[in-house]
């Protein structure tokens, strides 16, 4: 009897109810280990490990295979920045980058604004205007090595036509940036068009018509509705054409491979000439590592000045 | 404020039946004005022309006196309510109502001063820095109606401004519509589907169906005597029962065992449709010259309403005040109708409204 009582007073009574709940919670942990463990052990092996190796040797010297030698601390990066090259593929990356965003958000925007009139024959042009999105890089590529191109090409013959002085695009180090610059904004404008112009078509009409009544003009509810009602696309338009923009690499190499005279070098197409060119792969590394946190810095910087005006 | 449309009419250019024609009416100053009719009868099509938001194809609208028909809405001076309530979810509530102020030019302490004074008529003073995310479905209804109120105009369109609303809401809105509505001395044009609230709020309402005006007429009037079949239908629940008759004699026989005594002389032989509401429909408990026999009982708490077929199977909506009495299968005798409503067969059109109509059953039920 007492001891059954002192028993009962020390243990917690194991009733099913908690036994069962300790059970699930381990078997819930199980499942979800899982489920996750296979897609988990795919990102350890091609990503986290892969960037972590990056890190670890942007900290030392390589030879010729990849392999480390020496551990060099920060000499890589003070070498990095002491390169007046590198200081220049860091000016044409970040020019390509902000002409290929404001024109890529602009004319799409434009497209979209364009293809909610109501018209005859718009349909087609909605189809012309996202059509780049199923087009490859590759093909993309050829279709503008063509049209560059000094002697067949469409804008030779244009300027050819029109009396204009003769620029070889591709060729010369003043235009081949320019020249990528209009390709990659080709290429994002059917993306960027069909996200923009779905965003147009879901603000509710009653918002203009309420707009109309009170008196606002046209023009004033652009800016007044429509560009606020729109704001989180814009932004995620603007933050993914920016990453974007950052990591451009098949365009470059398919039509300037980098030239002329590294007009068209940027930071990516660096990393890659550097590690599998020239064989420089703790240099390619701490460029990486210099890109990424490039890269960070300018979203962050995007998600500060932006992120609260988005929100609603 | 007056609003007169003359013969309006509209059929948008890709189609060529008319989405509505023959639209006459005056809105007179301070009436609270509702435009009622099933979804896509066209009243909102209706309401849009008014502001200006959607082009007259014919007819003409004047606004105090003034053709408006090619007016910018801007010009037309007046406010309107959205079923969606347009707010704008990046401004505040503050600035919602005040939103437009600006494009007519008021300054800026104006501007301030009157959403105040909106903010107040609507109780919503203290919410005024939230965003609509924030606010419950009746206090966006509010600010949509505060709005209204700042922009000065004496004409308010609203559409179906309640419709996401729950009932009881809805109830309370009701009221406070048509107190505000008096208190600025607003002229309304309400467009609704919902029947009760035509009846509840409306000085006068204006019926709609198959694009083309049933009837305008005063609550009362609309609900004692349709202009037809639809109109008599579309008010009232439980809905108007509509018989199918012929004229014998002096009577109108609904079938062998249920005739109406009617007054008016009527060709014999024709075939009639009557209109008799539930509640005006007399009848007692019996098993002795029955006509009908109890269908279905609904228990409403203080009254009782129930579906009884003839013996030709036509169903008959009853209500009675005794709520314990009735039950399905028991046998009753229509005894007569308060009100009659005479209907032609083929058009549907009002014929004659009788009131004290006595019936008489001959046959007892099987």
């Amino acid at each position: 009897m007492q001891q059954s009582l002192s028993g009962k007073a020390k243990t917690r009574p194991l009733t099913p109810a908690n036994v069962t709940v300790g059970r699930r919670r381990w078997s819930e942990r199980g499942y979800a280990l899982l489920f996750l463990g296979p897609s988990l052990a795919l990102l350890a092996v091609f990503i986290f490990w892969p960037m972590l190796k990056t890190l670890y040797m942007s900290f030392f010297l390589t030879d010729k295979f990849g392999h480390i030698t020496v551990f060099n601390g920060l000499g890589n990066y003070r070498s990095l920045l002491q390169d007046a090259s590198y200081w220049a593929s860091l000016g044409a990356t970040l020019s390509y980058v902000a002409v290929v965003a404001v024109l890529t958000i602009v004319l799409g925007l434009i497209l979209a604004v364009a293809a909610q009139q109501q018209l005859k024959g718009i349909g087609f042009f909605k189809t012309l205007f996202s059509s780049t999105m199923g087009i490859s890089v590759s093909v993309a590529a050829i279709f503008w090595l063509f049209a560059f191109n000094p002697s067949v090409g469409v804008f030779a013959q244009l300027s050819q036509a029109l009396h204009l002085p003769e620029i070889n695009w591709l060729a010369d180090p003043h235009f081949a940036l320019l020249a990528i610059i209009i390709t990659t904004v080709w290429m994002n404008l059917g993306f960027t068009f069909l996200i923009l112009f779905g965003a147009l078509q879901q603000v509710p009409r009653s918002l203009y018509d309420a707009a109309d009544v009170a008196g606002v003009a046209k023009r004033t509810q652009f800016l007044k509705v429509t560009l606020p009602m729109i704001s989180p696309t814009l932004f995620f338009v603007t933050t993914v054409t920016l990453i974007d923009a950052f990591k451009s690499f098949g365009l470059i190499d398919l039509m300037t491979a980098g030239g002329p005279s590294n007009a068209t070098n940027l930071l990516v197409y660096r990393v890659y000439q550097d590690a599998f060119l020239n064989g420089s792969y703790a240099q390619a590394s701490t460029e990486s590592v210099v890109l990424t946190l490039l890269i960070a810095v300018v979203t962050l910087v995007q998600f500060k000045l932006f992120g609260k005006r988005v929100t609603y | 404020m007056t609003i007169q449309l003359e013969q309006l009419a509209k059929t948008y250019a890709d189609s060529e039946v008319p989405v509505l024609t023959d639209v006459s009416v005056e809105v007179a100053d301070n009436e609270f004005f509702v435009i009622v009719g099933p979804s896509g009868c066209g009243k909102s099509t209706l309401l849009r022309m008014i502001a200006g938001l959607t082009s007259i194809s014919a007819g003409q609208l004047k606004i105090n006196g003034v053709l408006a028909n090619d007016l910018p809405p801007k010009a037309r001076q007046l406010a309107m309510v959205f079923q969606s309530y347009a707010l704008y979810p990046f401004l505040t509530v503050a600035a919602n109502v005040g939103f437009g102020l600006k494009a007519r030019h008021f300054s800026a302490p104006e501007i301030q001063q009157r959403v105040a004074h909106a903010l107040k008529m609507v109780n919503l003073t203290e919410l005024k820095d939230r965003k609509p995310k924030a606010l419950s479905g009746g206090q966006r209804q509010r600010v949509a109606l505060a709005r209204a109120i700042a922009s000065d105009a004496k004409i308010c369109l609203m559409d179906e401004p309640l419709s996401n609303l729950d009932a009881q809401l809805r109830a309370r809105m009701r009221l406070e519509l048509k107190q505000l509505q008096q208190q600025l001395g607003l002229t309304v044009i309400y467009v609704t589907h919902d029947q009760v609230e035509a009846m509840t709020m409306a000085d006068r309402v204006m019926i709609l169906n198959e694009h083309q005006v049933q009837q305008i007429d005063t609550p009362i009037n609309v609900y004692q005597n349709p202009k037809n079949e639809f109109v008599a239908q579309f008010f009232g629940t439980p809905q108007i029962n509509l018989l199918t008759a012929t004229v014998t004699g002096h009577q109108l026989q609904v079938t062998p065992d249920f005739n109406l005594a009617v007054t008016r002389p009527l060709p014999e032989g024709t075939a009639l449709c009557v209109g008799i509401r539930p509640n005006q429909l007399q009848f007692k408990l019996t098993s002795r010259n029955a006509n009908a026999r109890i269908q279905t009982v609904a228990y409403l708490g203080d009254k009782l309403v129930a579906t009884a077929r003839l013996s030709d199977d036509q169903a008959v909506r009853l209500v009675s005040a005794e709520t314990t009495t009735l039950a399905p299968g028991d046998l009753i005798a229509i005894t007569g109708a308060q009100q009659v409503v005479l209907f032609d067969n083929a058009t549907g059109k009002l014929i004659t409204t009788e009131q004290e109509v006595a019936a008489r059953a001959t046959i007892a039920v099987g």
